[in-house]
């Protein structure tokens, strides 16, 4: 019973019968595709793309150059040189004297977004919340050393994103 | 004035109208395309092309545009001649079958007694393109793409010209307006039911015979690159396409003529819609019929993996052919005990 069975289910072409009815399902099931530029995929808070650096409320820069981000950075695409700063400096009776000068500050602070694998390794060990990687995902280098951003287009993109970044850590914050 | 001689008039009258089946059917090529991509992107939940022109309805001219502005690069080992010859080779009878094809009742470029047989010639001209384009390559992959297009293709036709046979002995003619016109009565006179093994395998060979999927081991991506066609670039290649779809649409073609009754309305014999659809001229319902087939084309690509080769050479030699012996074996048997509808007056007619 069971070979004529078989043997029906070859000569009636059963089992490629059975297949083309599966793609014929399909063929009117809902299409996951999204419309690229006009429909974008939903981004959690946690979103890792292009990297910011960001500032106090007063304008002074968060980063202290610890160096943990260029320690940690398993793709080693970051490098800091650091030195105290001299800008602010008091005059010769001393007034003018800003509480900024004289602090850790970084001279230089390059990511090579060629080396970076966006693991977040950054963003997780620095200890001010200065190094962060905004929700940025669309752009591009027009030049082959374009990919190296620098400390001031850092701080320049952490200033553009600063209320969608401030958004994000703080509803982050909880689970760190 | 000057006077035009009768076989002038004849060869413009000719060309003519090879301009009118000829354009439409580049067209549908162009359109085929743009529906295999589409159904495709269906079937895998995706939506397709769609944005060139409205719902990516110009995306075939787009594509066509760039194939045209494309480099024709002649590979340095190459032999020049052949490697130019072979697209001619592979289009020139996917477009001269299109000769005898009856569109509807009368309406054929030539109305040949030998239609079927010169059929049967053109679509084993077509593999010559092929592996000369091949040979011409003088690429490896190329080369092995041809030869299994030539042993596939030399396979199936044995089988499909079987299958041929089981038509022209049910209609006893040869002649394609006569097949069709031998099917008429209603959606069961149609050769398709008395004729089912048949027209199964001449659809299938019709598939392999076309190199789709899961025939197509001459182009298999996955081991030969592109077959035959991997040095072809530009208007060379979009040659060999354009022959590959424009057999496609033929087999469909075929297939309908031959075992769907051709123009014949379906809804001939049935009291109330037969006279409703009368109006309906027989084009629609032969291209109605063509679509169907070719729907099936692309819902086969979709669906099944690629043939081994091996499985190829045994689906071919040791299951169509044994089927079609036998079928015709039982199709004598019928006509000989005059059965049905189908075969009550063949004997007859002769």
């Amino acid at each position: 019973m069971e070979k004529i069975i078989r043997i029906l289910k070859i000569w009636t072409l059963w089992e490629l019968l059975k297949g083309l009815g599966v793609t014929g399902r399909y063929l009117f099931r809902k299409k996951f595709t999204l419309n690229y530029p006009e429909e974008k995929a939903p981004q959690s808070p946690r979103f890792r793309g292009l990297h910011a650096l960001r500032r106090y409320e007063d304008g002074e820069e968060r980063c202290i150059a610890c160096k943990l981000c260029e320690a940690v950075c398993p793709a080693m695409a970051i490098t800091i040189e650091a030195a105290p700063r001299d800008e602010d400096a008091p005059d010769q009776n001393g007034a003018g004297l800003s509480r900024n000068y004289g602090n850790r500050r970084t001279t230089r602070y390059d990511i090579d977004l060629f080396k970076c694998i966006f693991c977040g390794y950054c963003e997780e060990a620095c200890p001010v919340e200065a190094i962060v990687e905004t929700r940025v995902y669309e752009y591009c280098f027009e030049s082959r050393n374009g990919s190296v951003i620098t400390k001031e287009e850092l701080l320049k993109i952490g200033d553009q994103h600063e209320a969608q970044l401030a958004v994000d850590l703080e509803v982050d914050g909880r689970y760190r | 004035m000057f006077e035009l001689s009768d076989t002038f008039i004849n060869v413009l009258w000719n060309l003519l109208m090879i301009v009118v089946i000829v354009a439409p059917l580049m067209l549908g090529v162009a359109y085929l395309t743009y529906a295999e991509r589409k159904i495709i992107g269906y079937m895998q939940v995706r939506i397709g092309p769609n944005r060139v022109g409205p719902k990516g309805w110009l995306q075939p001219i787009a594509d066509a545009l760039k194939l045209m502005l494309k480099e024709i690069i002649l590979p340095t080992g190459a032999n020049k001649a052949l490697f130019v010859v072979a697209p001619i080779l592979s289009i020139a009878p996917a477009l001269a079958a299109w000769a005898v094809i009856p569109f509807d009742d009368g309406l054929v470029l030539s109305n040949l007694d030998a239609g079927l047989l010169y059929i049967l010639a053109l679509t084993s001209v077509g593999v010559y393109g092929v592996v000369i384009a091949g040979w011409a390559s003088n690429s490896k992959y190329a080369f092995l793409g041809a030869m299994r297009t030539a042993a596939q293709v030399v396979s199936y036709e044995i089988a499909m010209g079987f299958a041929l046979v089981g038509v022209l002995m049910a209609a006893g003619s040869l002649n394609l307006g006569d097949i069709v016109r031998a099917q008429e009565g209603n959606l069961f006179t149609w050769y398709w039911l008395p004729l089912l093994p048949l027209f199964v395998v001449y659809f299938l060979s019709g598939v392999a015979e076309t190199n789709r999927a899961p025939f197509d081991v001459a182009e298999g991506e996955s081991e030969i690159v592109a077959g035959f066609h991997v040095e072809y670039s530009g208007m060379t290649f979009a040659i060999f396409f354009l022959a590959e779809y424009a057999n496609m649409i033929l087999i469909a073609a075929l297939s309908s003529v031959l075992f769907l009754g051709g123009w014949l309305s379906p809804f001939q014999g049935i009291p109330v819609l037969d006279p409703l659809t009368a109006w309906v001229p027989g084009l629609f319902w032969l291209l109605m019929k063509m679509s169907i087939f070719l729907f099936l084309f692309l819902w086969f690509r979709a669906t099944f993996p690629r043939y081994r080769y091996d499985q190829i050479m045994r689906l071919g030699w040791k299951v169509f052919l044994p089927v079609t012996i036998f079928w015709l074996f039982v199709e004598g048997v019928a006509i000989y005990a005059e059965l049905g509808p189908w075969f009550s007056d063949v004997l007859g007619a002769r």
